[in-house]
């Protein structure tokens, strides 16, 4: 539909630019974490194994407020099971042993994601994998300043940085409107989202919207 | 096991499976067609429904707050085609001021 395609050279230092926030938002997830009375070294471990921040925050809270083990296993799963249909897209670029596809996969976070679709419906392994590095790395190293140092820190939020995130998405949505049904379908998929927010526990609206996709099975327009 | 640790435990495994799901069970495996079809659509879709939950997402409810101003500004950027950093930052600062005002 538009002509608007991403400036290649400017993949890496987006990469680096997510990367900042991402590093600020794991300092801030070590220090929620730690005030919500989950020591110093499970914040770190979920952090290595989960890499996921919403999922990470919706655990940190619903422990600091008592809420229970089942209602934050049920929160964090909910919210990071959109991670199966976002496999699923990338799924072909990964090749190999299977266990070696285990690994690399878990290099698979949103924003790497986003960072990695090149506007065709396809995928960039190197920048998927790269900015997956770096972004780990990032919510690794943040995690463990937060635990140690978080005080010390600012709240992200006053300087914006979860209004970063969307904009990233919006602007890496925008080439992928080339066809009248790819249009269609990210419209009602946002539709989905914004009408099941009040409804269902966070994660089930991204889940639900991916049904859109099965506008794929129509005929081509 | 401290429940700390049962969800870290519970959480970080589901999440593992969840990532591995298409590169573990599909890989580079040809899809047929109308399947291709399907997942060529993902990225628009999940894209939009990001920029969806991540705009007016709250707990269990819409909340139309500062973000709004940097998913705006950060479209106004992106509309003059500017790089992806500078829509980042430009949306980063967008928010934090309509955060300060408002």
């Amino acid at each position: 539909m538009s002509s608007y395609a991403l400036p290649r050279p400017s993949g890496a230092r987006t990469a680096v630019a997510i990367a900042a926030t991402v590093w600020f938002f794991g300092a801030s997830f070590g220090l929620v974490a730690q005030a919500a009375g989950m020591g110093a070294v499970a914040p770190v471990v979920m952090s290595a194994t989960t890499f996921a921040g919403s999922a990470q925050f919706a655990v940190s809270s619903i422990l600091g407020a008592s809420g229970g083990t089942i209602a934050a296993i049920t929160a964090a799963v909910l919210l990071n099971a959109r991670y199966v249909p976002i496999s699923i897209s990338v799924a072909s670029l990964f090749h190999g042993p299977r266990l070696r596809r285990l690994a690399e996969s878990q290099l698979i976070v949103d924003e790497s994601w986003a960072l990695s679709s090149r506007g065709d419906g396809r995928f960039d392994r190197r920048v998927l994998l790269g900015a997956g590095i770096l972004l780990y790395l990032a919510w690794m190293s943040g995690t463990i300043v937060g635990v140690v140092a978080g005080d010390a820190l600012g709240d992200p939020t006053d300087l914006g940085l979860d209004g970063a995130f969307p904009a990233l998405f919006l602007a890496l949505l925008l080439p992928q409107l080339r066809t009248r049904t790819a249009v269609l379908a990210a419209v009602l998929g946002g539709a989905i989202a914004f009408v099941l927010i009040p409804f269902t526990p966070a994660g089930t609206p991204i889940v639900a919207a991916s049904a859109a996709c099965l506008l794929g099975l129509r005929r081509r327009a | 096991m401290s429940d700390v640790w049962l969800v870290v435990l519970v959480v970080g495994v589901a999440t593992i499976a969840f990532k591995a799901t298409g590169p573990v069970l599909l890989g580079a495996r040809r899809l047929p067609d109308p399947v291709s079809g399907v997942v060529s659509l993902l990225a628009p879709v999940l894209l939009a429904a990001l920029v969806v939950t991540q705009t007016v997402g709250g707990d269990n409810e819409l909340v139309f707050d500062a973000r709004l101003a940097g998913v705006g500004a950060g479209a106004a950027a992106a509309a003059a085609r500017a790089p992806l950093p500078v829509i980042v930052i430009v949306a980063a600062l967008a928010t934090a001021l309509a955060r300060v005002l408002f």
